[in-house]
């Protein structure tokens, strides 16, 4: 039933120009900043080889690149979750979902399972970008690899997010505005005290780039796995609740 | 009058109780909006075969009833056992067996005739192959067939209602919850959807909702009238077409008596004055106050000029059980 409710909504997106629209636009950005990316390491490759320990080009252009496209899935998510739930309340076609035998629980992991997997195939197409590398370099596949569970972490906790927002009003563009907000808050809660020595841990610890980093460098850190899967499982069970209410307060 | 006002009783529905089969059955069911009690304990069943109609005035509560019989709308209090399921203990099985029309036809703008019918299907449970088929029977039914690949947010008012029974019927329901179905549809399309609602109510349970009597009459076998949450009549048609018997006498008088002489005839309970020596003259079903009333014009020189039975249409019944409450007996 999940699934039948998660390919509808793939469905829905895609018929949609604003999904197309998405894909093209942070595909073309992407391969700008990949270009540029590429041509300053092959400029730069004359002065690294005399180095010790040098970056690579794992180092030099992947990196970089996923860092930009985890703040591309920052106004994407908003943009493909915003409809998610506000556009079912507005239209009715929501009381085709509660009145059909599904529970809510199946109805938000369809929806949600829709949203994050057109995210991550814009996450695959950015990284089909570094694997036409391998034509003519060696990459670090670890570090690759680090880097894709990240975005795709990344993704999850943002599509969950932006639906629960959705679920909380019947317009798309306050849902999508809300949900860039606390994407925003959440990127930056750890920059109040970055520049203290006081600066809180819990902060550190609830930011967003803070396990993406790690991530980034290749360390796949349990601690940095569960923050993720804990951010995306509380927003999903909110939505759920959420569901729960809209049935009791009508 | 011989109105059941039975906001508070079972209902009267039982005289085929015992050979058919009851499908719904509702037990005191109630939930507020706010500071309004938007349903007050409503109790009712309904059986296979019967097409029972709610009817009300705007916010009488109909809606909020059906959505509350769909699983949509979680009531606040009361009971609602589907074709023998209860619809809070066992949500899913009970929802198995119902068909929904909201107000508003569910429809994904962007998915066509044929798509989002066998969504529909697939959301309650059908394999591919069993939905494809099913689409195809509920096309042919509501005769869909030619726009199997239309876009439905580029459909009319009326094929997107006839859609919207369609994906209704898709699982084969016993029970149908149609919420006005004939709202916004031309003659042409209300008189189709009416007939196609009279067929499905033949091997099923079907509820509806309307503020159009002639749907009452065209569709229904039993009514149900609500005011203001309340259930104040509920019977067969056929009952209330019986008090349609003539109720009333229309008289003309060129020189009419005081008000309270007319009321004095036998038989009359209320009279009504019309103004340019006409009065309506109310009496109980049977009683005929003629007899009586013709002796006295004669002898008190009223002069009498009109003298018309009348027939309280079910209108004049709706509108003084909705509003009038004090001539219900």
């Amino acid at each position: 039933m999940i699934r039948v409710i998660a390919a509808r909504e793939l469905r829905g997106l895609f018929l949609s120009p604003l999904a197309w629209m998405l894909l093209a636009v942070t595909q073309a950005l992407l391969a700008w900043l990949f270009i540029i990316l590429v041509h300053d390491f092959q400029n730069a490759q004359g002065r690294l080889t005399g180095l010790e320990n040098a970056p690579g080009v794992t180092d030099l252009v992947v990196a970089p690149l996923f860092q930009v496209t985890a703040w591309a899935l920052l106004w994407l998510a908003p943009l493909v979750t915003m409809r998610l739930f506000s556009e079912e309340q507005r239209t009715g076609t929501l009381d085709l979902l509660r009145s059909a035998p599904v529970s809510a629980s199946q109805i938000v992991l369809g929806k949600y399972l829709g949203a994050l997997l057109f995210l991550l195939s814009a996450v695959a197409l950015v990284t089909l970008m570094p694997l036409a590398l391998l034509a003519g370099a060696t990459l670090d596949s670890v570090r690759l690899l680090a880097g894709v569970l990240g975005l795709s972490l990344l993704a999850a906790s943002c599509a969950a997010a932006g639906l629960y927002l959705s679920s909380l009003t019947t317009q798309p563009l306050l849902a999508a505005t809300a949900t860039f907000g606390l994407l925003l808050a959440f990127w930056m809660v750890d920059a109040a005290g970055a520049g203290q020595e006081a600066s809180s841990p819990i902060f550190t610890y609830l930011s967003l780039p803070y396990h993406h980093d790690a991530l980034l460098r290749g360390l796949v850190r349990s601690e940095d796995v569960a923050y993720y899967l804990l951010f995306s499982g509380a927003f999903l069970g909110l939505t759920i609740r959420r569901l729960d209410n809209l049935r009791l307060r009508g | 009058m011989h109105f059941h006002p039975v906001a508070h009783q079972t209902p009267m529905l039982v005289e085929n109780a015992m050979t058919s089969e009851t499908l719904v059955s509702v037990e005191r069911l109630s939930r507020r909006h706010g500071q309004i009690q938007a349903v007050d304990a409503v109790s009712f069943t309904l059986e296979r075969g019967q097409i029972l109609g709610f009817l009300g005035i705007n916010g009488a509560g109909k809606s909020t009833t059906l959505r509350m019989l769909a699983g949509v709308l979680a009531p606040d209090t009361g009971r609602i056992v589907i074709n023998g399921a209860d619809l809070l203990d066992q949500p899913r099985r009970a929802k198995q067996s119902i068909g929904y029309l909201p107000e508003q036809p569910p429809l994904y703008r962007e998915l066509t005739v044929d798509e989002q019918l066998c969504y529909s299907a697939r959301l309650h449970g059908r394999d591919r192959a069993a939905s494809r088929q099913a689409v195809v029977r509920v096309k042919e039914r509501c005769s869909l067939a030619e726009v199997g690949q239309r876009l439905t947010g580029a459909l009319s008012k009326g094929y997107r209602q006839r859609v919207g029974i369609a994906q209704a019927l898709l699982h084969d329901p016993p029970v149908l919850i149609l919420d006005e179905p004939t709202v916004g549809l031309d003659p042409v399309q209300t008189q189709e959807i009416r007939a196609l609602i009279r067929e499905l109510g033949q091997d099923r349970g079907v509820m509806l909702s309307t503020h159009l009597l002639p749907d009452v009459q065209a569709i229904c076998t039993h009514v149900q009238i609500l005011q203001a949450g309340r259930l104040v009549y509920t019977g067969a048609l056929a009952d209330l077409r019986q008090h349609r018997q003539s109720t009333g006498l229309r008289i003309g008088l060129n020189a009419p008596p005081p008000v309270s002489e007319l009321a004095r005839l036998p038989a009359v309970t209320r009279v009504e004055d019309l103004g340019g020596g006409q009065f309506r003259l109310h009496h109980a079903v049977g009683a005929a106050p003629h007899a009586a009333l013709l002796e006295q014009a004669r002898t008190g020189g009223w002069e009498l000029w009109e003298l018309t039975p009348e027939r309280a249409s079910l209108e004049q019944i709706f509108v003084e059980l909705t509003l009038g409450r004090e001539t219900v007996g």
